[in-house]
């Protein structure tokens, strides 16, 4: 089965942008640029609309497909923080299973057995299940002892290890970053440094074990100098942010509303500005959502009772080119974030347009404009806390393996 | 302090001077219309030390105390302020331990709703909780105190008497001592405080001390001494039990050593320097008895009484919409 996807404007983040069409045979890519309609394809017109190779959204904490199909997701890294936990090959595969047909999951499996931080899970085993990486899970590895033979195991498996970075001691039991903004409303918070301590003892650790570390989510000015330091120095680090530490500062928390309670916390304003320019330098190498919907039973709470996250699958494509027009970053850019570098980091193939890749398509249109609804959200829960954003990049159509989906 | 170029609550218009729906915290709240409820409070001063007519304004209005954390004083203060109006008083304490999350929070909110309450007070051991329920009910809600956040009517019954002692607020050198991190009391009275124009500082060790507290517009010390250095009035903050162990001050006898009020701290501020405490006291650790009881500049009972009034002219203000006072509906 051949489609051709022609007049459509391509963003593919290894050649750049440019007019043309796209052939898919069966589900890989099999020619873009100028191409001949062959006799036996199925045309289809994308009226000059954008063209990109879907998202990979690394880091998800449910499998959420409807979500995903309208914001142009054809691919999740799942947490291991489910229940029952992903550290065990049933569960894995099981997992890996859960997003047919419409969506690819590709497990990460917990990095220490139930996610404790005390003892080693069974990586390789998961790894054959179908685990594209370890995890540390929602939290910190408080143990160094434990996190350098996480990262020295994963080191001999190939594996990538994705690390939360707050650091326990002065994180726990906070739900602010301290300053002015948790000060006037009286919540428990704990200093942006926290999580600079983490990332600087957890990238010593990866250097000195040769592993691959990937940082979820860097936010703050003093964790991003590490991170470029670390990449200058030769470290196989990458790291990772969500639309909200580029868009939102700690002053969204101002009216206690648990739609912007995340984790880590908002952070102050010069953190987000220097997420910008963290974005803008490569320094930050993974746009993700952080997909984690929340009904109102886990949200409708005093702030501090409330559980942390939001449901940003069906908004990530539109918030990252709302961060992308602050941060300078053009459409292949963006789609090197969204798309190329988590699938490279997953050892997937996929996130570019050249043949021979996976047929996992996104075609949308960059300039319409929207306004993010939380109540009109098609997530298990519209916990955003962009509700009443006006936006521009509309996904018209996911294409996973060739098969266009409808939500 | 250049003077307040507030307009006089007295020029407004009925209900106009007080706009507010509830009484969450004292954050929102404009300078005249915390002068405007220190005002109504003097009435209730004058007419509970007499004693002599009782008034029945609050007839037929049900007030429901609702505390979720443990409350004494706090609690019979409002209760007693209700029925001195003539309000019908229903106290609900929920025992802390039974009620962890806030589902019940919210049930609880729309349980009350759907009985009729005409007032309804609120302590909660979380930040914000008494906003998530304002939102949620048909009737004035009372801040009785939200975890670390705010408790208004502590602010007012402070500012209440320090303006009685002291004459005026603006310009006074207000010092606020003690576990400032942690504190509601603080919060509010910080806020209250800076609105009329005092000049506040704020003392506690950096373990108890908010990061970017200057950001309310109050001058942090850790050196008690050096703080109260012509202090008119000296306020006096609790030290809970499971803050005096080690985790945040290393034991209670060093806390004393460095912040408790003695006779001879006390000197080095203003020779007619007020003495504050929002109860209950610690005698021994944040304060020793000898000041606590001190004539002429312990104004801690004093507090206590003005708690009353305070919660009175609160009470009246919030309900008077829904009982069609003049001007007012």
């Amino acid at each position: 089965m051949k489609t051709l996807y022609r007049n459509a404007r391509l963003v593919c983040p290894a050649t750049g942008e440019r007019d043309g069409s796209l052939l898919v045979e069966g589900d890989r890519i099999a020619a873009t640029g100028v191409v001949e309609a062959p006799a036996d394809a199925a045309i289809v017109d994308c009226r000059g609309k954008w063209l990109a190779p879907a998202i990979v959204d690394l880091g998800v904490f449910a499998v959420d497909k409807a979500a995903c199909i309208a914001g142009g997701i054809a691919r999740v890294g799942l947490m291991p923080d489910q229940s029952p936990i992903l550290d065990d090959p049933g569960i894995v595969q099981r997992a890996a299973a859960s997003g047919k047909p419409e969506l690819w999951v590709h497990p990460i499996a917990a990095a220490t057995r139930e996610l404790k931080g005390i003892d080693l899970a069974e990586m390789a085993i998961n790894a054959e299940a179908g685990a594209r990486g370890v995890a540390t899970g929602r939290g910190w590895i408080a143990d160094s002892g434990v996190m350098a033979r996480v990262l020295g195991y994963a080191r001999d498996l190939g594996l990538a290890v994705i690390a939360h970075a707050e650091d326990s001691g002065l994180a726990a039991n906070t739900v602010a970053t301290a300053g002015e903004t948790a000060t006037r409303l009286g919540l428990p918070a704990a200093p942006a440094v926290a999580e600079a301590l983490a990332i600087a003892r957890d990238l010593m650790l990866a250097e000195q074990s040769g592993a691959r570390i990937h940082f979820r989510q860097v936010t703050t000015a003093a964790g991003f100098d590490l991170i470029r330091r670390a990449k200058a120095r030769g470290i196989a680090v990458t790291c990772g942010i969500t639309p909200a530490h580029l868009l939102l500062s700690d002053k969204a928390v101002s009216d206690f509303r648990t739609f912007t309670r995340l984790s880590p916390p908002l952070r102050d304003e010069s953190d987000r500005v220097a997420a910008l320019t963290a974005l803008a330098d490569g320094t930050i190498n993974v746009l993700c959502s952080g997909h984690d919907p929340r009904g109102p039973e886990e949200k409708r709470l005093p702030f501090v009772d409330a559980a942390p996250g939001m449901s940003g699958a069906e908004t990530l494509l539109a918030l990252s080119l709302t961060a992308a027009r602050s941060a300078d970053l053009s459409l292949a850019q963006v789609f090197d974030r969204l798309s190329r570098q988590p699938a490279k980091l997953m050892g997937l193939d996929c996130g570019t347009l050249e043949a021979g890749m996976a047929a996992d398509l996104v075609l949308f249109d960059a300039n319409s404009p929207w306004q993010i609804v939380a109540d009109a959200m098609v997530a298990r829960a519209g916990n955003t806390p962009f509700d009443g954003l006006p936006v521009e990049g509309r996904v018209l159509q996911t294409i996973k393996g060739g098969v266009r989906l409808t939500a | 302090m250049p003077p307040s170029d507030h307009r006089p609550a007295t020029l407004l218009p009925g209900g106009a001077v007080f706009p507010h729906r509830h009484l969450t915290g004292i954050a929102g709240l404009q300078p005249h219309e915390i002068t405007f409820l220190l005002d109504e409070a003097e009435q209730w001063v004058e007419a509970n030390r007499n004693r002599a007519k009782s008034d029945r304004r609050l007839d037929g209005v049900t007030q429901i105390n609702a505390f979720f954390e443990n409350s004494t004083r706090t609690l019979l203060s409002f209760e007693i302020a209700g029925k001195r109006l003539g309000a019908d008083v229903v106290n609900m304490t929920v025992a802390a331990s039974s009620v962890k999350k806030g589902e019940t929070l919210i049930d609880t909110a729309v349980t009350l709703n759907a009985m009729r309450a005409d007032v309804i007070v609120i302590r909660h051991m979380a930040s914000g909780a008494v906003g998530l329920i304002a939102d949620k009910v048909d009737c004035p809600v009372l801040n009785a105190g939200d975890g670390a956040h705010e408790h208004p009517t502590q602010a007012l019954l402070d500012a209440l008497t320090i303006r009685r002692r002291r004459g005026n607020i603006q310009g006074q050198r207000v010092v606020i001592c003690g576990d400032i991190l942690h504190s509601r009391v603080a919060r509010s009275n910080i806020l209250a405080l800076t609105a009329l124009a005092a000049d506040v500082r704020v003392v506690a060790p950096t373990t108890l001390m908010p990061p970017a507290i200057e950001a309310m517009h109050v001058t942090p010390f850790t050196d008690f001494d050096a703080a109260l250095e012509g202090a008119d009035v000296v306020m006096m903050l609790r030290l809970q039990n499971e803050r005096m162990s080690g985790a945040y001050i290393p034991s209670t006898r060093e806390y004393h050593r460095r912040y408790g009020l003695t006779p001879e701290r006390l000197a080095r501020a203003q020779p007619d320097a007020l003495v504050m405490h929002p109860g209950p006291m610690n005698r021994g650790v944040e304060i020793t008895s000898s000041v606590a009881d001190l004539p002429g500049r312990s104004a801690i009972t004093e507090q206590v009484e003005m708690g009353v009034a305070v919660r009175m002219a609160c009470l009246d203000v919030l309900t008077r919409r829904s009982r069609g006072v003049e001007g007012w509906a």
